[in-house]
């Protein structure tokens, strides 16, 4: 349960990041901060206490073993998280090219 | 088995253009990547229609293809029935057009090939969104989507682009998170991520407490995805700032792929419709229909006075599919289809005039029917559409909307979608007084009509939008019915996924 819980605060403090901070880079780490805390709940879902890895051979008697399939999907989520955070921080890098700044205060040319 | 084996080409196809025109692309004639990209959608387009032939040949009401023939709920697997149907026609069709008009359009953007890769990677995430019956595979398609969008939305690489574009990028990502969050919550309480199978899983074992949790997180996720008011900031900017052609496709069908069908799948066929979840809904849906027509009045520029009607319009969506009746869910899909139509000629009306005379701005505009009059026309065939004027397929669906808020006894929502539409009939008058009607300034004495690629598009899509009602007509109604008893039989879907999968 404590597990649980610090994945909330991990997600809480991204959560912060988004949308407290005004430094685009800062605001960039706590998306991440919040997709890794998500990934690692994930992860604790499937994990079993003194599990251990689900491989399946013939001599093998596995009584506890580790859900294996949010692993599996843990990876997909990392890659496309890794995809997400590249993205927007070369676009973090336009902008400082456009405005000269990373304050989101300053780059406000939108309203409405 | 005999016909599902048309589903997987639905993402085999333009992810494969995507790959293809990313790695040829550079070396070819540009002609050659355009061409290429027409046939593909073309393709796509003709794939869907056949695709509704085969479900309605099959007498069945879904067929399943079992990737890698792995029986679920243990492989990855991809289900086609009369709600898939009906928004794969959607999407491919509106996208042919869109892809059509880029032919064009998109002379004025450097870098043709990358353009193409984006919007097909955008198509296939759809695609697969839509045919996929897995959750977590429908994470992934949603994710792709999104990140290509975030890319669209920035081409141009200017100021506003960049800026619009990271905004909608991070709150798109935290809506991915919740999205994520609430399949980790179906996951550990179900132990399955095949969609039927958690609904059936769902049915025997009702969660009081987890179930709920992960329907708000769903609802938020979608809900930002499809631009909710509570959830709508970023879409304001980010739909004006993307080429005209991606605008279309972003209003017209990402939207409502990424949020509306989503949201309408998981509450309907997985969780099951509640009545607690029916009047959240609604709510936000009449909130959306009347804040936002209320916002775009007071917007000078064309474009995002467009999009602030998308909010507005797929609120109205939203309330439809709320209601839960057969007459509500219909009128929310007509809609659905109708709004593609009409809200992509807009934008694509708007890249037009951008086009030509090289402004976004209304009081910059002004006199433009004498010079463009195949803009005028098809803009005012598309205004009176969007604001419910008879002949045309707008007024039909919010016909069927409201009645089927009477029909049910809220009578408030249904004055809500009558002033909504009158607000949205005052806002698009504007548009036309404004840019199509007066004198014509001096400075606009020698533009020219947009190029015949362009006009192809914008007049199809008229015709459409004038044809469009006659998609109520008893031979042509099956198209709109099969959707909707998909849609009714809520977490009966379990049932028939499962037992397609099994013959």
């Amino acid at each position: 349960m404590t597990l649980y819980l610090l994945c909330l605060v991990l997600f809480c403090a991204g959560l912060y990041g988004v949308l407290r901070k005004r430094n685009l880079v800062k605001i960039i780490v706590g998306l991440a901060i919040i997709e890794y805390s998500i990934n690692l709940f994930f992860v604790l879902l499937g994990y079993r206490f003194e599990g251990r890895a689900p491989i399946d051979a013939s001599d093998q008697n596995i009584l506890n073993m580790v859900d294996p399939l949010p692993q599996a999907l843990v990876l997909t989520s990392i890659v496309i998280g890794l995809g997400i955070t590249a993205l927007l921080i070369s676009m973090a890098i336009r902008i400082y090219e456009k405005y000269g700044t990373f304050d989101i205060t300053k780059i406000k040319r939108l309203k409405g | 088995m005999s016909g599902s084996g048309i589903i997987p080409w639905f993402v085999i196809i333009p992810l494969f253009s995507a790959f293809l025109i990313s790695l040829a692309g550079r070396y070819v004639k540009k002609v050659f990547v355009k061409t290429f990209s027409a046939l593909s959608v073309f393709t796509l387009m003709l794939l869907s229609f056949y695709a509704v032939h085969i479900l309605r040949a099959s007498a069945s009401p879904a067929l399943v293809y079992k990737i890698g023939g792995w029986m679920p709920p243990f492989g990855i697997a991809m289900a086609m029935d009369g709600l898939t149907n009906f928004m794969l026609v959607t999407v491919n069709l509106v996208a042919f057009f869109i892809s059509v008009y880029s032919f064009s359009y998109m002379e004025r953007y450097t870098d043709k090939p990358k353009f193409f890769t984006l919007f097909f990677l955008m198509l296939c995430g759809m695609n697969g969104l839509i045919v996929t019956a897995d959750l977590f595979n429908l994470f992934v398609f949603l994710e792709i989507a999104s990140i290509a969008s975030y890319a669209l939305v920035a081409f141009g690489t200017e100021a506003e682009e960049l800026e619009a574009s990271f905004k909608y990028a991070i709150m798109g990502s935290v809506a991915s998170s919740f999205i994520f969050l609430g399949i980790a919550f179906l996951y550990g309480y179900t132990s399955t991520l095949n969609m039927a199978d958690i609904a059936r899983v769902l049915v025997e074992k009702p969660g009081a407490g987890v179930v709920p949790f992960a329907a708000v997180l769903f609802l938020m996720g979608f809900g930002l995805k499809a631009a909710l008011v509570p959830f709508h900031a970023w879409l304001p900017d980010a739909h004006p700032s993307a080429p005209a052609s991606i605008s279309a496709m972003l209003s017209g069908v990402l939207i409502k792929t990424l949020g509306v069908y989503a949201m309408v799948r998981v509450f309907y066929n997985i969780l099951g419709i509640t009545a607690a979840y029916s009047h959240v809904l609604m709510f936000l849906g009449a909130l959306s229909m009347v804040t936002a027509v209320i916002l775009a009045l007071s917007q000078w520029d064309l474009k995002r006075l467009l999009a602030y009607h998308s909010i507005s319009q797929i609120g109205y969506i939203i309330l439809g599919f709320g209601l839960a009746t057969p007459l509500g869910i219909l009128g929310g899909l007509f809609h659905l289809f109708n709004h593609s139509v009409f809200k992509s000629l807009l934008f694509l009306n708007s890249g037009a005039i951008d086009y030509s005379c090289n402004t976004r701005d209304l009081k910059e505009m002004g006199g433009l029917r004498e010079k463009m009059p195949v803009t005028a026309n098809t803009n005012l065939i598309a205004s009176m559409s969007i604001a419910g004027i008879p002949p045309f397929n707008g007024f039909f669906s919010k016909l069927i909307i409201i009645l089927a808020c009477i029909e049910k006894g809220y009578t408030g929502y249904a004055l809500a979608a009558v002033l909504a539409s009158v607000l949205t009939l005052a806002s698009f008058m504007k548009v036309q007084k404004f840019a199509f009607w007066g004198q014509l300034k001096e400075k606009y004495k020698n533009i020219k009509e947009a190029p015949l690629a362009m006009r192809f598009s914008m007049i199809a899509l008229a015709v459409i939008c004038c044809l469009g009602g006659l998609l109520l007509l008893p031979q042509l109604k099956f198209f709109l019915n099969d959707a909707v008893s998909a849609v009714r039989e809520g977490t009966n879907y379990a049932t028939i996924i499962l037992r397609q999968a099994a013959k």
